[in-house]
């Protein structure tokens, strides 16, 4: 491999070499900071709004401070951390890589993205800064239009500005994925990831926009009092529902869709195993993202739509299950025959598998309407879509992460150490979000500062939980960055792995590749493992 | 601290929504298990270095897909199908179910029972009889929640929504607000209390209030003026009140629309939306001038003086 050219890491180390950056790994690295920051914010509240948990009384803060800690923990880690997680971090690093490109198709349409992100970013913070907002990340109407007092428009303003951000990060996929792959990268050739992101991008794409357009409407309503959703000015409440879970409920499809991606690049890779069923598990992402937008009305069983509207969309919802199973089948099917080594990268793989399944199968109690009507509103809720999105996207990401690692920096981080972390992230999860299953059904309410004494062993055991999950997370952090300077360095391909980021030096050139690649070999073409029983080949 | 795992369960709905759900947590692990073992059995027979057989071997693909593909969709029709019968069960009250009116304001609840007795942040109810709730909001959008009966509903402003339950056993339940509305939404909470049918009735007579609900929806329907035109030889002409409630109306428009809560909601706040055929829109809207108390009494008593209404209960 020539050294013609000096990675991407070291072309250029001003400040100006970066924040001008239309290199797609640098803007991938910028938006980790990004997130990073915002999500240490957000992992604050939450672990604000625990302490507040651990006794039945409101004690520790008012109530109307823990109504603006949730609801920052809300906004920031939807829009501002799991959203822009996978595909903005990691897509924008490995799109082109993986496809053999030199860039993405708009490279300046791409720092143009991570721009709208900073600023939208600053509207949010600002609001926080100057008094917060109460309304829930959820924004209904008209609380949020005519009677909080607190600092809708501005939050409103963020969310708007960096939804934008969403839409150009996925035209910019959706393009390079059609037009820039490498001779001989058929679409059946592509990195199950790469689907995952088509998938996703269709999503930010065609979702997006409408989230901006209620965001806008809800502030027509709120600075000029024009009736659109305010009863009292002629509007329905219930259309502000409608219109923002279009949006919302195919974003959490944007919250779990790149994370299968990852998952279906670490299986077969610490397997050694060709992924079985490819297209089968190819065209469930396009399901989920076509499916997806048709099932927002079971975020309104009991908003009073019509019983019959309520049935449609219970039925849809289970419908989309099934392509979420069709995945985890094919994942587990892979490992047959295998040659099965348990890296970090796998360990968080499989606690996603667990994690995730966990969380699908109380998406069909929430699908099954009549048990949403009771646990509706409930902590059920909080921990199905934690175990969705944390579970599945947080674990996804820490995977991606330990496994592009050493393609990103050129270093490997001590391989102990982060088995240790993914097992202490899936025990910490389950502790901290388990428990509110049964709260749920139980009967607590969610976004309540204060309950009932009845409820209270579950939030303390909760509470540990959560401290455990915390040190999941500081752990990497620590180790990660020892790696930076303390670690091995990985070579240009430690995993042995398939796939064209592979092929080039760790970390990549600026061009990302010396030559272009040409594939002539169907994706994850790992060489047969009937050796590997033998102990003189193990 | 104590350990509770299951919820208290003291109506109809509760014992269907629990079959399901305890079938659902079956079939939860059923489906757990059918994914698991066999994953940890390929983890732990095919962990590097343990022999085992890895030769290559041709699957038949396609029809293992279709089989996983089907057999779920198969299963989660008949959960659907289940479910929505329990749903369906839930949401359409029966005929003749006992009607108390229940508001929901900014951080409280207010009943009102149509004998007159107003109650706050509690609910009397009789057990063993079907009670059907009308719900409204003065505000923000509520939702009015008894875990013990697995009901809910969500209290919308500007419209009424209603839900419906039959409790089984007597005693003290809790009930919550869970939409969330705001900074005091936690204590927006209280009890519904389970009496048995005497009781219930010596309860209504205890609390003696002066009117009926019917009675105080009079006595506003002459304050407010609405009697000066929809009473008696008025020079105005305004369509007549008495017999009106359950009847088909004819509109302006050349539509018809049944006489039932939603339409006399929707004519005393926007009377220019809906014109009965042969009259003008002279009415002036009262949105603002009524609470959504007053509505209800207004409401009942517009019922009580209605043709058709059903009737009234004990």
């Amino acid at each position: 491999m020539s050294e013609a050219e000096p990675s991407y890491l070291s072309a250029g180390d001003t400040l100006g070499s970066w924040l001008l950056t239309t290199d797609h790994k640098r803007i991938g690295l910028l938006y980790l900071f990004s997130i990073l920051f915002f999500f240490f914010i957000a992992a604050c509240a939450a672990a604000l709004m625990r302490l507040e948990l651990l006794t039945p009384q409101g004690d520790l803060v008012f109530s109307e401070t823990y109504n603006k800690l949730f609801t920052m923990h809300g906004v920031l880690m939807v829009w501002f951390f799991l959203i822009p997680s996978v595909p903005s971090v990691l897509g924008n690093f490995l799109v082109p890589l993986m496809v053999g490109a030199r860039d993405l198709a708009f490279p300046r349409l791409n720092l143009l993205s991570w721009y709208l992100f900073v600023v939208g970013g600053f509207f949010v913070m600002h609001a926080i800064v100057i008094g917060g907002v109460d309304t829930g990340w959820t924004f209904y109407t008209p609380y949020s239009s005519a009677y909080s007092n607190s600092h809708v428009i501005q939050m409103a303003l963020g969310i708007f500005i960096a939804g934008f951000s969403s839409i150009l990060t996925g035209l910019n996929f959706i393009i390079t994925i059609q037009k820039m792959r490498a001779p001989g990268l058929t679409w059946f050739r592509l990195p199950l990831f790469i689907w995952s992101m088509f998938a996703t991008s269709i999503i930010l794409v065609l979702a997006t926009p409408v989230l901006a357009i209620t965001l806008v409407l809800l502030s027509v309503e709120r600075i000029w009092g024009v009736g659109i959703f305010d009863p009292k000015l002629g509007g329905d409440p219930v259309l502000f529902q409608h219109l923002f879970w279009f949006y919302s409920h195919p974003a959490v499809y944007i919250m779990i869709l790149p994370g299968m991606g990852v998952v279906s690049e670490i299986i077969p890779c610490f397997a050694r195993k060709k992924m079985f069923g490819y297209r089968f598990v190819a065209f469930s992402s396009m399901a989920i993202a076509m499916i997806g937008f048709l099932v927002w009305g079971h975020h309104m069983f009991v908003s009073s739509q019509s019983i019959y509207a309520g049935m449609v969309f219970s039925f849809l919802s289970f419908l989309v299950s099934i392509p979420s199973a069709i995945k985890v089948f094919n994942w587990t099917a892979t490992l047959y025959r295998g040659s099965i080594t348990f890296g970090a990268p796998m360990l968080y793989a499989l606690g996603f598998i667990g994690l995730f399944v966990m969380g699908g199968m109380t998406g069909l109690f929430l699908a099954s309407v009549a048990v949403d009507v009771h646990v509706h509103g409930t902590y059920f809720v909080v921990a199905h879509f934690h175990y969705i999105m944390v579970g599945g996207m947080v674990t996804a990401f820490m995977g991606g992460m330990h496994f592009w690692w050493p393609k990103i920096t050129g270093r490997l981080y001590p391989p102990l150490m982060a088995q240790i972390a993914a097992a202490l992230l899936f025990l910490g999860f389950n502790l901290t979000f388990f428990p509110q299953y049964i709260l749920g059904y139980l009967g607590m309410p969610r976004r309540v500062h204060d309950y009932a004494p009845e409820f209270q062993i579950y939030n303390v055991l909760s509470t540990i939980g959560a401290s455990v999950l915390g040190l999941a997370y500081l752990l990497p952090l620590i180790y990660l960055v020892w790696s930076l300077r303390y670690g091995k360095p990985s070579g240009a391909n430690p995993w042995e792995a398939t796939g064209l980021e592979w092929k080039t030096p760790s970390p990549p050139p600026k061009h990302n590749f010396n030559e272009t690649p040409i594939v002539m070999e169907e994706a994850y073409n790992y060489p047969s493992n009937k050796d590997h029983g033998d102990p003189e080949h193990v | 601290m104590n350990f509770p795992i299951f919820p208290k369960a003291a109506s109809t709905t509760a014992a269907q929504t629990d079959e399901l759900y305890f079938f659902l947590l079956g079939f939860s692990i059923f489906i757990l298990a059918l994914v698991f073992l066999p994953m940890f059995y390929f983890l732990f027979k095919y962990r590097r270095g343990n022999r085992a057989n890895r030769a290559e071997i041709n699957l038949p693909t396609t029809r293992i897909e279709i089989t996983w593909t089907v057999i779920p969709i198969l299963m989660v029709t008949g959960l659907f199908a289940w479910s929505a019968r329990v749903y369906f069960y839930e949401e359409v009250p029966p005929p003749g179910a006992l009607n108390i009116n229940v508001i929901g304001k900014q951080w409280m609840w207010k009943a009102q029972h149509s004998e007159g007795q107003q109650e706050i942040n509690e609910l009397h109810i009789p057990v063993d009889q079907p009670v059907k709730l009308t719900l409204a909001s003065e505000d923000v959008i509520h939702s009015f929640y008894i875990p013990a009966f697995r009901i809910k509903q969500d209290v919308v402003p500007g419209r009424f929504t209603t839900e419906w339950f039959q409790a089984t056993r007597l005693g003290t339940y809790d009930f919550y607000c869970s939409e969330y509305c705001g900074t005091d939404h936690s204590k927006m909470a209280g009890r519904v209390v389970v009496m048995s049918a005497t009781e219930y009735r010596s309860w209504l007579a205890a609390g003696a209030p002066r009117n009926t609900l019917a009675q105080s929806g009079e006595n506003l329907f002459r304050e407010l003026g609405c009697s000066g035109c929809h009473v008696g030889s008025t020079t105005v002409h305004a369509p007549p009140l008495e017999g009106l409630y359950g009847k088909m109306v004819p509109l302006s428009d050349g539509t018809f629309v049944i006489a039932d809560d939603k339409y006399l909601r929707d004519s005393i706040l926007l009377p220019s939306s809906q014109i009965v055929a042969g009259y003008q829109p002279l009415m002036p809207t009262y949105e603002g001038h009524v609470t959504e108390g007053e509505l209800l009494e207004l409401i009942a008593y517009l019922k009580s003086i209605g043709g058709s209404a059903p009737p009234k209960n004990p």
